[in-house]
């Protein structure tokens, strides 16, 4: 027993500790020792880390309840459940699984899910995504989390209930511990339902952890463990691909793909509006053509920069075989001996150059200008070195650590008879896929940063494949709890096909995260709309925010849209403030210099 | 103090009262560009304007994997009373469709027409059009009374005339009279946010409308093409040389259920009386008040009228009605129908007037390669000065075309193979499905697209017993909600899950028995050999005239269908 000398209790205290302990059966220890582990925790956090304000120690615990219903029985057990769990003092976050990020899962402490089953054993559509992402590569371990599913089913089909019994034994599987065995419900589930409802509960009080001793921050701190970032243009990691996914809908003139390549292990660490540099390869076919219509030999060594290669792997990984350039085409008409060619390079004649190399690739000048009985060792001296393409991240890190998501757009277009393919971008829709490694870098970009300020509004305006860093922006400000306001301006062509990240943008404003959104569709309507049109129509707003102290982002195409929302801002400033054309221009200087105004156009 | 009660009424009953007469949001949900759906209650209350949100499902979880909402568009369903639609409307409805619907048309399984795939954006555009050609949607589904059948039949001209007459008042009398369709449609006189300038009335809905649809279609025996005791409220004419003197009056027909909830059935009309012709809108609007009044609004599974009167009793139903009515009924009079199907081909009218009965394969109207029913519908319409009657059975016909202008027509018909020849079975021409996939939400299984596939397959079995040219009535739907009226089909096939159908045999030929669950979650080739020895032993062991459903009763592959509650007994 306790000896007197050794206790640092006071008599009193020592007493009702007896008290407590005489005749307490094993389950109720277990409850006390799991409380007192709580409350050491709290008192050391306050004592050690007094800037943590001392009501944290208080916070309830949190239970995450989600729900996949088709027919609404599911939702409505999910919203027993929550009233239950609220009444009972827990902090509860509700959610239909398509409104739920799966990455969150990974975090969960005490997760409540009721799902139905559809037809001969499917998830319910909105269960879908979530059903695939525990069932995929990327599922996390889920030894913190503790669990009970709730499945909805109808027994005369002969997969009764099984989605339910998927998501139970997926969890299981990923090291979550149940709470209770899974209940299956048939078409009359009203009784069981309730009974689980308040079971779960019951059983989520006694085993409850208090909330303080076991939260956990998403640490990039994590990452730093790693090896340093050495990656770089020069020496890029070799990212896998997770997922390539057509973002544009059936019917769409577009085809743009969200890339998600995995970083795990690499180190790399970037920020919201950084790119990722992707070092491409060349199409095999057009490599194949080159040498035939050069007549060499795909087989014959070529010297590199560091070592030797075949003509066939350098034509393919070293050397840029599209774009055309001066220095190719003087290099290549030493070569070739065409009087038309040399013609063209002469200084007068520049303006009749560009027109020429308009729309045409290396391929077209060796057809047009054939060179005989060069070799491939001379061939290769006349190319440039194959650069990396740089695609703006359209992911945070703080929510995807370890990843980095890209929107591609897939560049296909044809000039001169010929079908052209931009290397990358075609990369990605037909040769790469799940599984296949991806160089790559991060270039950072300081010049396209949040504010530190995360009470500041943010505007960002980003059509097409320019919404890709604004993806990223918003995951970021919904991760840090960033308070001031969002507004996004998108356009496209189509809404039914071309709204990228739609569902994820609704889910953000039904969350309040982004707090306005403006799309431009140009080829619904009668007359074609473009995002600057809509920033036009709320002038007023659109000033009034940046008088607020609000950051204003474009990204997208250079040449023609940053350049007339440009100049629609400058417009909207002159019209709003009533000021003069140049003391607007200069309001816009002015945001620049202060960096509210930041532009990533390409 | 006082306690307070609970309110138990379906959530649909309480968007119903904060709609302010079927407004909503709905103006706003239109008007917001990031989404092609409109709010989950104003989906509810668009369903009064006539049309439902829907989304191709086909493309569902491949969109949910490009991240993009589902491919929402919307159906819209046109009112024709008794299905009579001037040349003139069609070209309009023909050249919406084509603007807005993908160039195709639907006949519905209620003399009424729908179109599918409408966007949000064109969806004004499309309501406005359909009101311009002095067509409406109003009411063409919600709770309220919804389109009034009357059998088409031409060659009674004088008698439709009659019936087509009392069919045009009863939907006039029950149309909702609340304002929020013209101004949310056709951008009369637009209440800002604010009150109306007077308030709205319903003085026979009021502002919570029925509990439920509710459903009235007149008949002429011998011909019980509109399934008249499927409805809430049928009427069969009672004639008297060619001058229609009454009615029987039969409550409580419907099809809708729900797949393993016994409480919830299929159930016919029953005859409670006669009225006189005159008295047939007052008949009706009575029946729909007592309904208004005692009908379910707690529970929509059970809120039809069919459930109202087994709740509380047929005779105690019949006594509210004549309360309400301040007068009694009749007794009924005797009547007698041998058929729910239409008659085909051309037939001439006491008038001197020719008609043609189309076979229109589940009402859909498309170009295909075999016929091109849209373009020559259209081209048909431009010339004909008569009118065009959808039938209840998905058909149409192009009806009071003078001995004049026959043999244009004529020649139209067989320049786009309108008429299909004679190739199709008897038991096609008896069939019908319901539009189920990729449009409909509440689809379990194909339909509209399955059943021509496996038509082909049972006629290879009819005609092997020798029975194409015996007419059986095949019915099929995707869901158990009973659009295509399966379970007044000799056989029924209707959707349990994708490729799964539950079959139902024994119907009456002339929609007068229900049939019966003969096999469950059967796959095609299991419908095929559930089928196949039923049909060669009909072949041997019929009795002379006897109809498919008669027969398996007789044979005892199912028992005769009670009513209603005794429908899974």
């Amino acid at each position: 027993m306790m000896r007197e000398q050794m206790v640092p209790l006071t008599e009193q205290q020592t007493e009702l500790l007896l008290q407590l302990v005489d005749g307490i059966s094993a389950e109720q220890l277990t409850w006390v020792k799991g409380y007192l582990a709580g409350v050491s925790a709290a008192v050391r956090r306050a004592e050690t880390t007094p800037a943590l304000p001392a009501t944290a120690a208080a916070e309830p615990s949190r239970i995450t309840i989600l729900y996949g219903s088709q027919t609404g029985h599911a939702a409505a057990v999910a919203e027993a459940a929550k009233s239950k769990a609220v009444a009972a003092g827990f902090k509860v976050d509700l959610y239909a699984m398509g409104d739920y990020k799966p990455a969150r899962l990974k975090n969960e402490k005490l997760l409540l899910i009721a799902v139905s089953t559809q037809g001969e054993g499917e998830p319910p559509d909105e269960a879908l995504e979530l059903h695939e992402f525990i069932h995929g590569g990327s599922a996390p371990r889920l030894e913190d989390t503790r669990y009970a599913v709730l499945a909805l089913g109808d027994s005369s089909y002969a997969q009764f209930c099984k989605c339910g019994r998927d998501f139970d034994e997926k969890l299981a599987a990923l090291g979550a511990q149940p709470l209770r065995p899974r209940v299956d419900c048939d078409v009359d589930f009203e009784t069981d339902a309730e009974a689980w409802v308040a079971d779960v509960v019951r059983l989520a009080t006694e085993t409850q952890a208090p909330a303080t001793a076991t939260e956990v921050r998403l640490a990039p701190a994590a990452t730093t463990l790693q090896k340093a970032a050495t990656w770089s243009r020069s020496k890029p990691f070799a990212a896998t691909l997770i997922e390539n996914i057509k973002l544009s809908g059936r019917g769409s003139a577009k085809e743009v793909r969200h890339i998600e390549l995995s970083l795990e292990g690499s180190g790399i660490h970037y920020e919201p509006g950084d790119s990722l540099g992707v070092v491409p390869q060349n199409d095999p076919e057009l490599v194949a053509e080159l040498v035939a219509a050069l007549d060499l030999d795909p087989d014959e060594t070529v010297a590199l920069k560091d070592g030797m290669a075949t003509l066939e792997q350098a034509l393919t990984r070293e050397y840029e075989i599209t774009t055309l350039s001066r220095p190719f085409l003087t290099k290549y008409a030493a070569l070739a001996d065409a009087g038309e060619l040399d013609k063209l390079l002469l200084p007068e004649n520049e303006s009749a150059l560009r027109s020429f190399m308009d729309g045409r690739e290396v391929i077209d000048v060796i057809i047009r200008f054939p060179a005989s009985g060069i070799s491939g060792a001379e061939f290769v001296q006349t190319l440039r070195r194959l650069q990396p393409r740089l695609y703006s991240i359209a992911s945070s890190g703080k929510v995807n650590p370890g990843m980095a998501h890209l929107t591609v757009a897939a560049v296909r277009y044809a000039t001169h008879g010929r079908n052209r393919k931009g290397v990358a971008s075609m990369q990605f829709s037909e040769r790469i896929t799940a599984g296949d490694q991806v160089p790559v870098y991060v270039e950072h970009n300081r010049n396209f940063k949040l504010p530190a300020d995360t009470a500041a509004p943010v505007i960002m305006i980003g059509p097409g494949t320019g919404v890709a860093p604004f993806r990223a922006f918003i995951e970021e400000r919904e991760a840090v709890g960033a308070t001031g306001d969002n507004w996004l301006f998108f356009g496209d062509q189509h809404f039914r096909t071309d709204f990228l990240y739609q569902r994820e943008w609704q889910r953000y404003l039904k969350n309040s995260v982004l707090n306005r959104i403006d799309v431009a569709f140009s080829r619904d309507g009668r007359s074609k709309t473009y995002v600057q049109h809509r920033m036009l129509e709320r002038s007023r707003d659109l000033y009034a925010w940046l008088q607020d102290g609000a950051h204003l982002y474009v990204c997208g195409d250079a040449d023609h849209m940053a350049r007339d929302v440009h100049a629609t801002l400058t417009g909207i400033v002159q019209s709003e403030a009533g000021c003069s054309a140049e003391a607007a221009t200069e309001y816009v200087r002015n945001l620049q210099r202060e960096k509210r105004y930041q532009r990533d156009v390409y | 103090m006082d306690q307070p009660t609970r309110d138990t009424r379906s959530e649909v009953e309480h968007i119903k009262e904060a709609s302010n007469y079927l407004r909503g949001t709905l103006v706003e949900g239109l008007a917001d560009p990031i989404t092609g759906a409109i709010s989950e209650k104003d989906a509810q209350l668009i369903k009064f304007h006539g049309s439902y949100l829907q989304d191709d499902r086909d493309l569902r979880i491949e969109r949910q994997k490009q991240k993009l909402e589902p491919a929402y568009q919307f159906m819209v369903r046109v009112r024709f009373p008794g299905g009579v639609c001037t040349p003139q409307q069609w070209l309009a409805l023909n050249d919406i469709a084509q603007r807005h619907a993908g160039n195709t048309i639907r006949l519905t399984t209620r003399q009424s027409v729908q179109l599918h795939g409408i966007l949000k954006r064109e969806l004004r555009e499309t309501i406005a059009g359909i009101n311009r050609a002095l067509l409406t949607t109003i009411a063409a589904c919600g709770d309220v009374n919804r389109n009034v059948m009357c059998s088409p039949n031409p060659l009674q001209s004088r008698v439709h005339q009659q019936i087509y007459d009392y069919c045009l008042r009863a939907a006039a009398h029950l149309t909702p009279h609340t304002r929020a369709y013209h101004e949310i449609w056709l951008g009369d006189e637009l209440v800002a946010g604010g009150a109306p300038k007077e308030e709205d009335r319903e003085p026979i809905y009021g502002k919570t409308y029925l509990p439920r649809k509710f459903k009235i279609a007149i008949a002429v025996p011998p011909v019980n093409d509109v399934d008249v005791f499927g409805n809430d409220l049928g009427f069969i004419a009672i004639v008297d040389g060619e001058q229609v003197v009454g009615f029987n009056v039969a409550i409580g027909g419907g099809m809708g259920m729900i797949h393993g909830d016994p409480g919830s059935y299929p159930r016919l009309a029953d005859v409670i009386g006669y009225c006189a012709a005159e008295r047939m809108v007052e008949v009706s609007e009575a029946v729909a008040k007592v309904q208004r009044d005692y009908g379910n609004r707690s529970n929509r599974k059970h809120a039809r009228l069919k459930y109202t009167i087994d709740d509380h009793g047929l005779d105690w139903f019949k006594g509210e009605i004549e309360r309400y009515l301040g007068w009694k009924l009749d007794a009924a009079r005797p009547y007698q129908f041998d058929t729910n199907g239409d008659r085909y081909g051309w037939g001439e009218s006491a008038d001197g007037n020719w008609h043609l009965t189309l076979f229109i394969q589940n009402g859909r109207i498309a170009d295909r390669p075999d016929s091109s029913l849209i373009s020559g519908l259209r081209e048909i319409a431009g010339v004909h000065q008569g009118e065009f009657r959808f039938t209840p059975n998905q058909n149409l016909i192009i009806s009071g075309i003078t001995p004049e202008q026959k043999p244009a027509i004529e020649t139209l018909v067989q320049k786009h193979g309108l008429d299909g020849g004679d190739r199709r079975s008897a038991l096609r021409l008896h069939s019908m499905a319901c539009v189920a996939l990729p449009t409909c939400g509440l689809a379990l299984a194909e339909s509209e697209r399955y059943l021509p596939n496996l038509l082909v397959k049972l006629e290879r079995l009819i005609e092997d017993a020798g029975l194409t040219d015996v007419p059986i009535t095949i019915r099929m739907t995707g869901c158990p909600n009973g659009c295509a009226r399966p379970y007044i089909a000799e056989i029924g096939l209707v959707g349990k899950s994708l490729g799964k159908y539950n079959l139902y045999l024994g119907a009456g030929f002339a929609g007068e028995r229900m049939n019966k669950l003969y096999r469950e979650s059967l796959d095609e080739a299991e419908i095929l050999s559930e089928l196949e020895p039923i049909i060669r032993r009909y072949a041997s062991e019929r009795d002379s005239g006897e109809h498919f459903g008669d027969f398996v009763v007789r044979k005892g592959y199912v028992k005769p269908a009670a009513q209603g509650r005794d429908f899974h007994a």
